[in-house]
């Protein structure tokens, strides 16, 4: 059989959002900038450099470690890992091998059945990152490569996961809340391009593991798991078996592909770095406050608005939208988390936008003439997508568009009009069929164009058929 | 004056402040600390050419305190040998005898000092770097305590072991240098925040000064040791008390050593590709080839044999066997060193087992590494230790060996110009 159990296991690579560097004092601000404008004799590995721990590096890793309730050695080591590659400027990476910062811990995900899932740490490590390669003249037939060490030394963490995931949904879920915390933690900014990079190891029980390499986002990550299992479940059905390999993701494609040389195949040989003395952290945990992270954010909004279990998870699901919500909830808070869970999210969406572009004064006057019942759900979605695509206020919206609620005489002429062209329906209506009254209500609700608020029309009509 | 004994690489004209503890005084620099603005090459034709855009910051100080520096001196290439014949710019001539070599790795540094050329040198000291040319060439050199000397911009050879240190005619000029060169630098974290601020007291009334019965054994020319025993005895008439000691694990610290610094050495090289500075450049190849080529053309046979040997030593499933066990012997020296230092002031010795070889005399690396057998247990321990002019063997002068606690760079320091003032009285 080919359905055994699928087991997937994290290595994640996240840039922690300090504003200089590991090991030297160059920022990390190098986005918009042209190539090697962010580098120091230390970043390019020049002959006789030193590193220097950033203090606010390992405060900001060790903020994580705590947050996933990892165990803190009192001393932790920076080790050399040694390997040739030109975007390695010293020929060798500095990072935690044998005593890292932090050891064991979990992260609490929802579960496949809608439940709590503790996934295990194996541990989180601090390590530089590497410099960036551009191909010149395109992938593998680029005629030359040129070098940017603008990334070089930016801190980064490794957070490893026991192989406690189930489902590509699962490590997609681990990556959200991840993120979230992170972001909540202020140590981390996923809008910031290639700050995140995840190693997969995914295998189906019984058989060989595969690891994929280098995946950019956790929406490659639910793809690149979700295409490997396919692949390793048809070779076993197949009666074929599964290499254990290196395989790397390509994100056009949505596939994986197995990676082509052995050199991969690493001797690292990795030694204490001894121009950096082991990092007595003990003393600095003790100074280490956490904020309110999403689980009691989660809690509290629950608690404290009122809101659904479902409503609460998605809105602390992400720091800027847990921000937008509170400050919008004003006195309605069940109204607010409707409009910004259901239906101001699948706008954002949609439009490929973020929270942080909604203008939060026109929205709250939006929120207020729902409130007010000048405008139905359904005229409303219509503002929102006037208020998300121009700049125009919603009260000037809802007058142009002609979206105000109507008086009854048009619910009232609508009704009638439904009630004698829809003589089958009213009949089974009498003859105790529910669903007839949807249909009717929906007949009306389309004759008025949406401005009729549903619950007054449902509840008119029924009253209407009772003469 | 004429560089008879190509002891520089490369002369500069700097004529230094008129004010400063070191106004106007010349001093070389070896070529593997980083100059702004000056070739630096570590003898390796690898870094042939590379200019470094910043100062070491004992650089930095030395131009603070007035210093004229007049150019970079030969070394074994990147500190590894002992009488820098090693060198990708040629062999460096002893001032005291030119068929003989200086010592090495900091052999040009001992040469420019011993020859006049300049007031002071700095040289660095990874298992005798700057002991060896001291004791060959007949001046005095310093390895100061591990962590009180920055090494930033000290092109590393095998960090853990190395340290920069001073080179003079007198004590009172290493001294003097040293207190420059000693102050605080937030890049090298390895540092202690302990400036050395001694002015050197001649006396070593009352010291207890140990005497390892291994420091006088096989391998070690009688007329040496000899010439070192007067010394000893001279010591003991300035009134300080002899007490013979024994250090069992100097058996280990030779292989210590040499494990240890090849393979920090075999990670620390990783980094001349070609790809950022030195020849290279431009290749049709692809990277991998290209790393190759440049390596293997521009390495001297020494540093070849030394990152082959480094990165054997670090290899999987060998790690525990050489590197792991090299730090616990390691760690055996510097406890034997401690236990001594509970009941002794100071150790002493000869710095070298021999007066200076013969050019080509060192043909095998085995003997070469054999000769740094005193000089390596200072460095593994992080100890200081200073070597001063004891008298000659057939006219080649011999040094004698004082070794200090850790941090007690200044008991070192006296009982050296105790020693100086009562030979040159």
């Amino acid at each position: 059989m080919s359905d055994g159990q699928v087991i997937i296991g994290l290595e994640i690579h996240c840039q922690l959002d300090t504003k200089t560097k590991l090991f030297c004092g160059c920022s990390t601000d190098y986005r918009d900038d042209g190539p090697n404008t962010h580098v120091c004799p230390v970043c390019l590995g020049l002959p006789g450099t030193m590193p220097a721990v950033n203090r606010r590096a390992v405060e900001f890793a060790l903020k994580v470690a705590k947050a996933f309730h990892c165990e803190i050695p009192e001393e932790c080591e920076f080790s050399r890992k040694n390997y040739f590659y030109p975007d390695l400027p010293k020929g060798y990476q500095i990072t935690q091998y044998d005593r890292p910062l932090a050891l064991g811990g979990h992260i609490v995900i929802e579960s496949e059945e809608g439940g709590e899932k503790k996934v295990r740490l194996t541990r989180i490590h601090m390590e530089e990152d590497p410099g960036r390669l551009v191909h010149c003249g395109g992938g593998s037939r680029a005629r030359y490569s040129l070098v940017d060490y603008n990334r070089s030394g930016v801190p980064l963490i490794e957070i490893v996961t026991e192989p406690d995931l189930r489902s590509p949904k699962e490590a997609r879920r681990l990556l959200a809340k991840l993120r979230a915390t992170l972001e909540y933690l202020g140590v981390y900014d996923y809008g910031k391009e290639g700050s995140l990079r995840v190693d997969a190891n995914i295998s189906i029980a019984g058989h060989d593991r595969v690891e994929i390499k280098n995946i950019s986002s956790y929406k490659g990550v639910e793809k690149a798991l979700t295409f490997e299992i396919t692949r390793q479940r048809s070779l076993i059905r197949r009666g074929a078996s599964v290499d254990r390999e290196t395989r790397h993701f390509v994100e056009a494609r949505g596939t994986t592909t197995a990676s082509r040389s052995k050199v991969e195949e690493h001797d690292y040989r990795y030694f204490p770095e001894p121009d950096l003395p082991p990092l007595r952290v003990a003393s600095w945990v003790d100074d280490i406050s956490l904020p309110e992270l999403p689980d009691a954010r989660r809690e509290r909004f629950m608690s404290q608005y009122g809101l659904s279990v479902n409503h609460a998870r998605t809105l602390t699901g992400d720091l800027a939208l847990a921000e937008f919500f509170e400050v919008v909830a004003g006195d309605d808070p069940l109204l607010v988390a409707t409009w910004v869970a259901d239906i101001l999210l699948g706008e954002l969406n949609y439009r490929d936008r973020s929270i942080a572009t909604v203008d939060v004064a026109r929205f709250r006057s939006l929120i207020a003439l729902r409130k007010a019942g000048t405008i139905t759900d359904h005229s409303g979605v219509e503002v929102l997508r006037a208020v998300l695509d121009t700049p125009e206020e919603p009260a000037s919206i809802v007058e142009r568009l002609g979206l105000a609620v109507t008086g009854e005489d048009i619910v009232a002429s609508a009704i009638a009009e439904v009630l004698s062209e829809q003589p089958q329906a009213v009949a089974d209506y009498r003859a105790g069929k529910g669903n007839a009254l949807n249909y009717l209500a929906g007949q009306v609700m389309k004759k008025t164009r949406g401005r009729a608020d549903p619950r007054d029309v449902g509840r008119r009509l029924t009253e209407a058929l009772a003469e | 004056m004429e560089d008879r004994f190509n002891a520089y690489l490369l002369r500069s004209e700097d004529p230094g402040l008129d004010s400063g503890p070191l106004a106007g005084r010349t001093v070389a620099i070896k070529d593997n600390i980083s100059t702004a603005g000056l070739e630096t090459t570590c003898g390796s034709r690898i870094l042939k050419g590379y200019i470094p855009p910043y100062d070491a910051h004992v650089v930095t100080l030395l131009r603070e305190a007035g210093a004229a520096i007049n150019g970079k001196t030969n070394l074994d290439e990147f500190g590894m040998g002992t009488t820098t014949e090693n060198s990708g710019y040629g062999p460096t001539l002893n001032p005291v005898d030119s068929s003989r070599v200086p010592g090495g790795s900091s052999g040009g540094s001992a040469a420019a000092v011993a020859a006049g050329l300049a007031d002071l040198a700095l040289g660095t000291d990874t298992g005798g770097s700057i002991r060896c040319p001291a004791s060959f060439c007949g001046i005095v050199g310093l390895k100061p305590t591990y962590g009180r000397v920055s090494r930033y911009g000290l092109i590393a050879y095998a960090n853990s072991l190395e340290t920069i240190g001073p080179m003079a005619r007198t004590v009172a000029d290493v001294s003097a240098l040293y207190r420059v060169i000693s102050r605080p630098d937030p890049r090298d974290t390895t540092m202690q925040g302990r400036p050395y601020e001694h002015d050197p007291v001649a006396s070593v009334r009352g010291l207890r000064i140990g005497i390892p019965a291994e420091f006088f054994g096989a391998g070690v020319d009688p007329r040496v040791s000899a010439k070192v025993q007067e010394a000893i005895e001279t010591l003991a008439g300035c009134g300080a008390v002899i007490v013979p000691v024994s250090m069992p694990s100097m058996k280990y610290a030779l292989a210590a050593y040499y494990i240890t610094c090849t393979s920090e050495a075999s990670s620390n090289l990783a980094r001349y590709d070609g790809v950022r500075f030195g020849p290279g450049g431009e290749s049709q190849r692809s990277w991998h080839d290209a790393f190759t080529a440049v390596r293997g053309e521009h390495f001297g046979e020494e540093v070849r044999r030394r990152i082959l040997l480094g990165t054997f030593a670090l290899s999987a499933g060998y790690y525990g066997r050489y590197y792991g066990k090299a730090q616990t012997a390691r760690a055996n020296v510097a406890g034997d060193f401690e236990r001594l230092f509970g009941s002794v002031d100071l150790l002493a010795g000869p710095t070298m087992p021999t007066v200076a070889f013969r050019l080509g005399e060192l043909a095998d690396p085995l003997s070469m590494y054999l000769a740094d057998v005193l000089t390596v247990p200072a460095n593994l321990a992080g100890i200081p230790a200073i070597s001063v002019p004891c008298g000659e063997v057939a006219g080649l002068p011999v040094g004698l060996q004082l070794m200090g606690r850790r941090f007690d760079d200044e008991t070192v320091i006296d009982a050296a110009a105790a020693f100086e003032a009562e030979v040159t009285a």
